[in-house]
């Protein structure tokens, strides 16, 4: 059997699902799929399988089936009020942004802007690559927004409306001026070295002075743009190091760049020694080129769904005074009143119950998937996730006074409280400016007893000779190189101290549902007590195939029988009758008659009347190369520890199959942050997590690390994201951490070897301009290549 | 040599008109998205003959 044509999944046995694509009938795995397929074919959009270069997701969804909470807001989005609010009115009706998900390639986003321009209403639709932003602009008079939407949905993405806020626009505005920055630099470089040719050659064969002065007035044209725009960060970072009284790296960047700069343009005027314009275009170049990398990396992972609010509906049930319900948009419920929660939907506000009872999955709180069971008179948070039965709430707190919202205010307090970390080529940098600025000053008052004339030329000369170039270049090239060496094996950077600090590393927290372990259940072992294993699984699977509860997912199978009379115990089990007899699944005090499980770990029991068939062991399986990533870090000297929001003991046993001898449970966001603040600075404490509950720590720690599965808000404020969900990867991390100290500090001492041997060169006046141009592009060069070596990942 | 007299202001005047244009087209978004463009080019050249395409290429599809 071959894969799933669409979504490249394998195809389970028994499924025998296909769509007539390209001439042929094709494979599918899954009816989503199929439906999605189907659409694409139906709608004229065939030659999308001819061009895509990767695989489709795996729709969740159908337009058929279509969760209700999407069924909401897609209903909504035609509600002028909710309208005005996602959307801004044009002349032709309205445009709005939205952010499309499932995108893998280029045909993907030519798929979507075909099909949606292909509506009467559409006036125009283009959709970012690289962003997987939507930009529409429509008549909702003539094509809804609802429908428009709808059609993304059946051809297998989602979409959600999606409104910057203030610091995202200024991180892009800051982008677009970097590539400006960038590009005036490289065009100016070119440019001036241009210019310096002849003033090179005039150096060995001699030049009329008219045309000297004339090259150099070019020069100093095409610089002063240069230095006054693209250099400008640099100079900005000066002043606010000068104010805060602290030496980094812009220091003696800033004074080589001003410092060559104003000489240059005073031995243009005055017919001096020499000029530098080429230098300084080609440093500000150099710099801003790895500045730019690092800067694009952030923004392309730091972006998507950055906001808490696309947790939330847009739109909930308000039950009214006389009994019936209406959907009303969030924003027009207030406190005291009662709303319907659906199963299957997120709950809109913090409340009470006041009438019916279901289980609610509140990881986003806990990190924990397996549902709570809520009665009357629970309290209920929101953001978490209805499951079973409806409910009706009783509203307590909205909006900003929500409990989800002080995990907000709790990520913008660790975000301030984060460590900063020195880093090395700052720590050199302080010593290197005294180290300069001492000589110079040396250099001239000696100079000054010899031969006042050239007191200052060559004064000028040791502080171009002794630009920094290769120095400040030799931290940003072996981050680059390593940074992208750690990509292509899944590992995304999104922070440049990262490797610097990650080296410095003693101790690693883990939490443990979702990232230590898949985060889904699964059956461990089956006992058949009345029964054989087969037909109790499939008895199981059955009355399962009926449940939204996490549960349900470990019995998944793909034949079922048809059950009768079907009835959901929320928190206990389900029962129904197939072939007129009765059956129950659940917990052992649902099936009665004083059973008991064969341990107190995760067991369920199925029943038929009042015979036992059989128990269910249930667990949530440890990730696979789990306990090598650990034995690996252990012997890296880096301490593993457990810290989970979960109470069970299902964290001791986590913690001792593992090999973890430190372990934690029933933490809380805030006991995370705490427990976080209680260790060693000095151990730089890494963290791993993935889940709501966990941002605030990741926010916090000094490294932090989220697993490519975890949720948006976590990842956007991770320092590390495991694209594959690898834990192997992370003593590699480590390692190439270690690596890449050990390249930065080559890089640092080669850099410092070549300065302090031109230094006393440029001291005795004998480097002339051409030299310390060429010294200075093969130093950096040499710096360039050895920084190559981390391209390869240590195993 | 009077001649650079006239070429180097040129030079100049190409750049500043080159990095104008550049400055322009980057407010403009053009360099918002670097991906998408290179492969829509492709994409939109064989709507107009969706049919004919497709014979020739199912073998080499069904292996992709």
């Amino acid at each position: 059997m071959s894969d799933c044509y669409h979504c490249g999944q394998a195809i389970d046995k028994g499924i025998h699902l296909t769509a007539f694509v390209l001439g042929e009938e094709r494979d599918m795995c899954c009816i989503g799929c199929q439906a999605v397929a189907n659409a694409i074919v139906a709608n004229g959009g065939e030659s999308f399988y001819q061009y895509r270069s990767d695989l489709n997701e795996t729709p969740e969804f159908t337009l058929d089936n279509l969760p209700t909470t999407v069924k909401q807001e897609l209903s909504l989005f035609d509600n002028l009020d909710v309208l005005q609010d996602i959307a801004q009115a044009n002349e032709s009706g309205y445009e709005a942004t939205f952010i499309v998900e499932g995108i893998t390639c280029a045909a993907c986003a030519w798929l979507i802007e075909k099909q949606l321009a292909d509506f009467a209403g559409v006036k125009s639709v283009r959709l970012n690559l690289t962003e997987h932003r939507l930009y529409l602009s429509w008549d909702q008079k003539v094509s809804p927004l609802s429908e428009i939407i709808s059609r993304i949905y059946s051809i297998g993405f989602k979409a959600q409306p999606y409104s910057p806020d203030a610091a995202q626009q200024q991180l892009k505005a800051e982008q677009k001026q970097s590539i400006q920055r960038l590009v005036l630099a490289a065009l100016g470089t070119m440019q001036a070295m241009m210019f310096a040719v002849p003033l090179y050659v005039g150096e060995w064969s001699g030049i009329l002075i008219q045309y000297e002065t004339y090259f150099r007035f070019a020069g100093l044209a095409i610089t002063t743009p240069v230095v006054l725009y693209s250099a400008k960060p640099f100079f900005k970072a000066f002043w606010r190091d000068l104010k805060t009284r602290h030496l980094t790296m812009d220091v003696p960047v800033s004074i080589a760049i001003g410092g060559a700069y104003i000489a240059s343009v005073y031995s243009t005027f005055t017919q001096g020694e020499e000029v530098y314009f080429d230098s300084v275009c080609m440093f500000t170049f150099f710099l801003l080129v790895g500045r730019f990398l690092e800067a694009r990396v952030r923004l392309k992972n730091g972006e998507a769904g950055s906001e808490l609010h696309s947790l939330m509906p847009r739109a909930t049930l308000k039950v009214l005074e006389n009994g019936d319900e209406a959907l009303v948009p969030v924003n027009q419920i207030q406190v005291g009143d009662v709303i319907r929660i659906v199963p299957g939907s997120p709950i809109a506000a913090d409340g009470e119950i006041v009438a019916g009872s279901s289980s609610v999955d509140e990881s986003i709180i806990t990190g924990e998937f397996i549902p709570v069971h809520k009665q009357g008179g629970s309290p209920v948070i929101a953001g978490s996730l209805n499951i079973e039965n409806p409910i009706d709430i009783k509203v307590t707190a909205l909006g900003k006074d929500t409990q989800i919202s002080t995990i907000m205010n709790l990520l913008d307090r660790a975000t301030q409280d984060k460590p900063k970390i020195a880093q090395l080529a700052d720590t050199l940098a302080q010593y290197f400016v005294a180290g300069v600025l001492l000589t110079s000053v040396i250099v001239f008052t000696t100079w000054y007893f010899i031969d006042s004339d050239r007191a200052f030329w060559i004064t000028l000369s040791v502080l171009v000779a002794t630009c920094p170039c290769a120095l400040s270049l030799a931290t940003p090239t072996a981050l680059t190189a390593s940074t992208a060496a750690l990509r292509r094996n899944g590992v995304l950077i999104t922070r440049g101290h990262v490797l610097e600090t990650l080296r410095k590393s003693r101790r690693i927290l883990f939490d443990k549902t979702g990232t230590l372990t898949l985060g889904q259940l699964n059956i461990e072992k089956t006992v058949a007590v009345h029964s054989t294993e087969e037909e109790a699984f499939l008895i199981a699977a059955s009355l399962e195939s009926h449940s939204q509860h996490p549960i349900a997912t470990a019995f998944q199978s793909d034949e079922v029988l048809t059950v009768d009379n079907i009835q959901n115990h929320s928190g206990e089990g389900i029962s129904g009758s197939i072939k007129n007899l009765d059956y129950k699944i659940g917990t052992a005090q649902f099936l009665g008659h004083n059973l008991t499980p064969p341990d107190d770990r995760h067991w369920i029991g199925l029943a038929q009347n009042d015979r036992l068939l059989a128990w269910f062991l249930l667990s949530d399986q440890v990730r696979p190369h789990a306990k090598e990533a650990i034995q690996a870090l252990t012997n890296l000297s880096v301490e593993c520890e457990l810290l989970s929001g979960d109470q069970s003991r299902h964290v001791q046993e986590i913690a001792q199959q593992l090999n973890i001898k430190t372990f934690h449970g029933g933490v809380s966001p805030q006991g995370k942050l705490d427990y976080l603040a209680k260790q060693d600075p000095e151990d730089v404490t890494i963290m791993i997590g993935d889940g709501i509950n966990d941002v605030p720590v990741l926010a916090q720690a000094p490294v932090s690390i989220a697993i490519g599965s975890a949720s948006d808000l976590a990842k956007t404020h991770a320092d590390v994201i495991l694209i594959n969900n690898q834990l192997k990867r992370i003593p590699q991390l480590v390692k190439q951490a270690h690596k890449t100290a050990r390249i930065i500090k080559q890089n640092l001492l080669w850099a410092l070897l070549y300065n302090s041997s031109i230094l006393p060169l440029a001291a005795m006046g004998v480097v002339p301009p051409y030299i310390a141009a060429i010294g200075m592009s093969s130093s950096s060069l040499v710096v360039v290549f050895n920084a190559l070596r981390l391209n390869r990942l240590p195993k | 040599m009077e001649i650079i007299y006239i070429t180097v202001p040129v030079t100049l005047l190409f750049i500043a008109c080159g990095v104008a244009i550049f400055f322009w087209a980057n407010k403009g978004g053009q360099f918002d998205d670097l991906d998408s463009p290179a492969h829509r080019i492709l994409f939109d050249d064989d709507d107009a003959k969706p049919k004919q395409a497709e014979p020739k290429d199912k073998a080499k599809d069904s292996d992709s």
